[in-house]
Formats: structure tokens, sequence, C-alpha cells
């Protein structure tokens, strides 16, 4: 039979419904055991995932789905993001107003804007969640200890866009938090004023200016706070992401209890329905949330006059509190050794074993507990200490500053965490009972010093057991 | 690897070289970073100047309590001279607010008395105190960059 050119042509056409799709899945449909590993292997966005996925990673009441939740706020702050930067005028002249378009003029600018808040801010409540998760179930252990230590890293970073997200609106809130963090950053000062070098070597004073583009928060400000959100911080997190997930892959998927049955079931359909059902709720939750709750937005930012009480956004205000002790002690050190602290579990705890088991059993049950109880109560008493008699500025107004440095609420803190887990080592003669320790007066100093100051601290940063007792002013 | 010329301190010629290369990456790599972070400290502020003046001294009798919140200074008049004290707390940057015993910072806490020297809270330093001098057409000039001696006032 001879076929013409047109033929050939109009066969084409009538096939490219199929042609197409399989240029561009690269498979058959996933229907049989083989197609069903071909499509994860053959299709870009599938293949970080693996063929076949462990039972026990599909278990709901292991994961939560935290990590995933986490992921798909990080996709709706991106997306929601990108959108805003269409109106949204990084200069001191226009931020607010560009703001204030965003919220009230906009087309469902508001709820864009109320998405990016609070996906940024679920982000930090499951971030944290996944880190407790892991850690409990001793998921840190060989051979995922650095992707333990990425996860910190993502952990600062989720912290840090936050941060840089809400200087960026110019209220009152942008300014007196750039304010009040630049001078954090300058605290070091504190210790080198101390030990009477400043003048030699003010490296406190350099990283503000660097920080700040000049000595006071202003238009250059704005500019590196925008660049440091939307370019920066971002390529940073996505990259260390890819990292994370890479590694998930390299360390053996996500652990499990050794000797636990090893089944495992194609991840075409089970493990991709499981997570399009955590997407599905996650964007449901988050529409919800931002339709009804909306992002605030204070007043224009005001050079002149901070608020009264200056209070940053609730994640932060257990940091407040220890800065409200000694800026260069609560705001760097503390932290800074928070942090060290944490990425550093998985190399001084390196028993084996534990993986994959709620608490390591019930040892860990009653260590977790233990440090629960015995932590709360000495951080309420501390807290409740410094609250009812003061500190040492308070009974000798002449005591050096170093002094204070050296020995303050935050700084006792710290060297309790750290003894009473050393403590604990010794009693149990096992690491993984002194990470537990570690970890859980972490959490406890997290949540307590939080609460203390979103809901105990008013005007002047004085305490009231409510805010209906603030004065009026 | 036999070299007959090198190896006579257990390293060879091609060895040094790769060596010398390396260290020349490092090193060069370091400089580049070097540069990058320099090029984003600004040399130039978009800042007004931390001196200026605040009117002629007959504006300031004693009894004189004056928030000038622009320049973030309280300038206060007594029968021993005229004196400026920063209203920037030493602890985080907030403004304090001048109250009948001295100052109060609204953010952390921090109360200083009449001298800016610290009383209780978290602030590191006394507030400090800035020089005064006179122009030569007679106002005032307070140089908020030049801190002196808590106590040292201006005799008009």
């Amino acid at each position: 039979m001879n076929r013409s050119g047109m033929d050939n042509f109009r066969e084409n056409l009538k096939n490219i419904k199929g042609s197409f799709a399989a240029s561009l899945l690269r498979t058959k449909r996933p229907l049989s055991g083989r197609s069903r590993a071909a499509v994860m292997l053959n299709n870009f966005f599938l293949h970080i995932q693996g063929v076949r996925t462990n039972i026990n990673t599909l278990r709901p009441a292991y994961t939560f789905g935290l990590g995933l939740i986490s992921l798909f706020l990080l996709f709706f702050t991106t997306i929601s993001g990108i959108l805003l930067m269409i109106y949204y005028n990084p200069s001191t002249g226009d931020a607010y107003n560009s703001v204030k378009d965003i919220t009230y003029v906009v087309f469902a600018g508001s709820l864009m804007r109320n998405v990016h808040k609070w996906a940024g801010e679920g982000m930090i409540i499951f971030v944290m969640l996944h880190m407790a998760r892991v850690f409990y179930t001793g998921s840190y252990s060989r051979p995922r200890e650095f992707n333990w230590v990425v996860g910190i890293m993502l952990l600062t970073l989720t912290f840090v866009l936050n941060l840089s997200g809400y200087m960026l609106p110019w209220d009152q809130l942008s300014y007196w938090a750039l304010v009040i963090v630049s001078n954090i950053i300058q605290s070091s000062k504190e210790l080198t004023d101390a030990l009477g070098i400043t003048p030699y070597f003010d490296i406190g004073g350099m990283a503000k200016e660097f920080f700040l583009g000049g000595t006071v928060p202003g238009k250059a400000t704005l500019i590196r706070v925008y660049f440091l959100h939307i370019m920066l911080l971002p390529i940073l997190m996505f990259i260390s992401l890819g990292v994370h997930f890479w590694r998930i892959r390299k360390d053996g998927g996500l652990s499990r209890p050794a000797g636990s049955v090893e089944k495992s079931v194609f991840s075409w359909p089970d493990l991709l329905r499981a997570e399009t059902a955590v997407l599905m709720l996650c964007l449901a939750g988050v529409l919800v949330y931002s339709f009804y709750v909306d992002a605030p937005l204070r007043e224009a930012a005001n050079p002149l006059i901070p608020e009264n009480p200056a209070k940053a956004p609730w994640y932060f205000l257990g940091l407040q509190e220890m800065v409200s002790y000694s800026a260069f002690m609560g705001g760097i050190v503390a932290p800074g050794l928070a942090i060290l602290g944490l990425a550093l579990i998985p190399y001084l705890d390196r028993e084996d074993g534990h993986a994959g088991i709620w608490f390591s059993g019930r040892q860990g049950k009653i260590t977790a507990l233990q440090s629960l109880f015995a932590g709360a109560a000495v951080l309420a008493g501390l807290l409740a200490f410094v609250i009812r008699f003061g500190w040492f500025r308070n009974w000798w107004p002449d005591v050096p500053q170093i002094l204070i440095i050296m020995v303050n609420p935050a700084g006792i803190w710290v060297a309790f965490v750290a003894l009473w887990s050393l403590r604990v080592i010794r009693k149990t003669g096992s690491t993984r009972m002194g990470a537990i320790a570690l970890f859980t007066l972490f959490l406890v100093g997290y949540v307590m010093l939080t609460y203390v100051g979103t809901e105990l601290r008013g005007p002047n940063w004085e305490f009231y057991w409510l805010k209906s007792r603030w004065p009026l002013h | 690897m036999d070299d007959k010329t090198g190896d006579r301190d257990g390293i060879t010629r091609r060895g040094f070289l790769g060596m010398a290369s390396l260290w020349a990456l490092i090193l060069s790599s370091l400089t580049l970073l070097a540069g990058m972070f320099r090029m984003s400290k600004a040399d130039v502020y978009y800042e007004k100047s931390r001196r200026f003046k605040i009117g002629k001294p007959e504006s300031f009798p004693v009894g004189t309590v004056k928030k000038l919140e622009e320049e973030r200074v309280f300038i206060f008049a007594d029968s021993e001279g005229i004196y400026a004290v920063s209203s920037v707390c030493t602890h985080l940057g907030c403004i304090v607010n001048a109250v009948d015993w001295g100052f109060q910072c609204p953010c952390h806490g921090s109360k200083f008395n009449r001298d800016g020297r610290v009383i209780s809270g978290p602030a590191p330093r006394n507030l400090p105190w800035f020089k005064i001098s006179r122009h030569v057409d007679g106002n005032l000039v307070v140089d908020a960059g030049r801190e002196i001696k808590t106590g040292t006032k201006f005799r008009v």
C-alpha cells in the first residue's frame, strides 16, 4: 500500500495524545509492578523517592507526616511569596504603603499575605515537631548523623527567614525589630567593653554596620533584609533541603526499628496517595486559617517612638526574655550553645539499636518525664526569683558588666541543662538517656520562656499575670 | 614515584607543584571571599551628620528639659551648665522616656537615674553624655559622635 505524506500527518495528528503522553512520562501506565517501578524511576519529580516504600514509613503514628507538612508549608510560602513580590516595594518610603495595598486593594492580596505569614509561622511549629519526632525515635543515630545536622541548619534558616520576613513591611514591628536585632548583633561589645578593648577591636560594631549598611536602620538596611529574605536565605534553604532529601535515601530511607519486618510496597500508588492526602489537608488548613485570621500590620515605622512593650512575634519572645537579662548572653551565647548542642547530639551519643523506637523504650520515657518536671521546676523557680528580686544590677548598681554577662538567668539555665544531662549520663550509663534529657530541657526552655515573654510581660517588660492588668496610657 | 631531580626532602617536584597550586587556589578564593564581604560593607551612609546645632544658649535657661526626638538626645540646663544625654538605651537601642526619677526604657525594662547611670535592668552601660561646644555664629553644637565623662556640663 502506498501511503502519502498527508496520511502520515493525519495518523500522527490522531495519535498525538498518546504519543505526547508517552514522550512526557517515558513509561506505560503504572498498572503492573514493572511499570510502577518504571514510573518512579523515570520521572524527574518522583525519582527522589524510592521505587518501593517500607510499610513502617507509611504508618501515620510513626512520622505524623511532620516533615512532609513542613515541606508543603515551604511550598505555600514560596508560591505566595512570589505573588507578593509583584506588588511589594522594598524602599523605606513605599514599603508600608505597598503592604497596605496588598492587604486592602489587591485582589486576594490579603489572603496571599495571610497564607505567606501563617505558612511561614506554621513551618516553625512543624519543623520543631518534626525535629522532636526524629529525636525521640532516635533517628539521628548512625548513619543519619549528618542529616540531623542538616536539619538543624534548616531549623535555623526557618527562624531567620521568618525574622527577615517581618522586617519587610516597615511598620513599627519591622523597624524596632531591626533596631533590636542589630544591637544583639553588636552585643559582643558588652564583652569587649568589659575587657577594655573596644577601641582597638570592635567586632560587634563592625558586624552591626555590616548588617545595617549604616549605623541606624534605613534604606540600605531594608534592601539588605529584602535580599536576604527573597534570595540568599531561600537559596540556602532549598540547597539544604535537597541535601536533606538526598541523604534520607542514601542513609537507607526512614528509620525503623531494627529487626522489624522488612515489608515494602510499591511507592506508586501507596506512598503518593498518602503524600497527596497530607498535601490536601495542609492546603485546606492553611487556607481556612488564612481566611479567618489576618496577618498583623502595625502602624507605619516611627524611628522616634518604640512601641511599649516592643514585642517580637511569639516565636522569638523566649529569646527576648533571655535578652532582657543580658543582650550578649541571652541573644548570642545561649542560642548559639543551644544550636551547637543540638547539632552535636548524634556525635556525642553514638549508641546503636535505638532507632525507630519512641523514647528508646521505658527508661527513655522516664528520663524524659523526669527532665520535664525537674526542668520546669528549676526554670519556674529561676524566673520567679528574677521577677520577684531582680538581678545584680538592682542590688549593686555599680556591679561590673562582665559579672552580669558571666552570671545571669540565661547562663544559669544553660549550665543547668548541661549539668543535668551529664548527671543523667552518669546515673544511667547511657549517652542516649543524656541526649533525651538535653533535648527535653531544650523544649522545656523554649516553651516556658516563650510563654513568659508572650503572656506575662507587659509595658516596660514588667511582670503582669494578666494582659487586662496592663496600665492604660 | 622515582624522580631523580626531586625527592630530596620526601617531596617530588610534581607533588610540590600540585600542593602549591592547591594552596594558590585556596588563598585566592579566600581573598575573593574577603573582597565580596568588603563590597557589602557600605562606604557611604545615607545618614544625617551626628553633629548638629541646637540653638543659642539663651534658649536653654536653667531648668530646661528638652527632648530632641530626631537627634535622639535630651538637653538639660541647670545652674552648673548645659548638658546633652543620649536617649538611646545602651541595651538594644530603644528610645528611653524621661520620668521624674530619671529615664525608663520601654523595651526590656532598663532604668537610669537622672545622670543616665544604670540603676536596674539589662543595660550594660550608662547613657552617654555628648560634647557640647559653641559655633562661631553663637549657636551651641552637640557632637553625638563624641562621648564625654558623665557630669561634664557646658558653662555658658
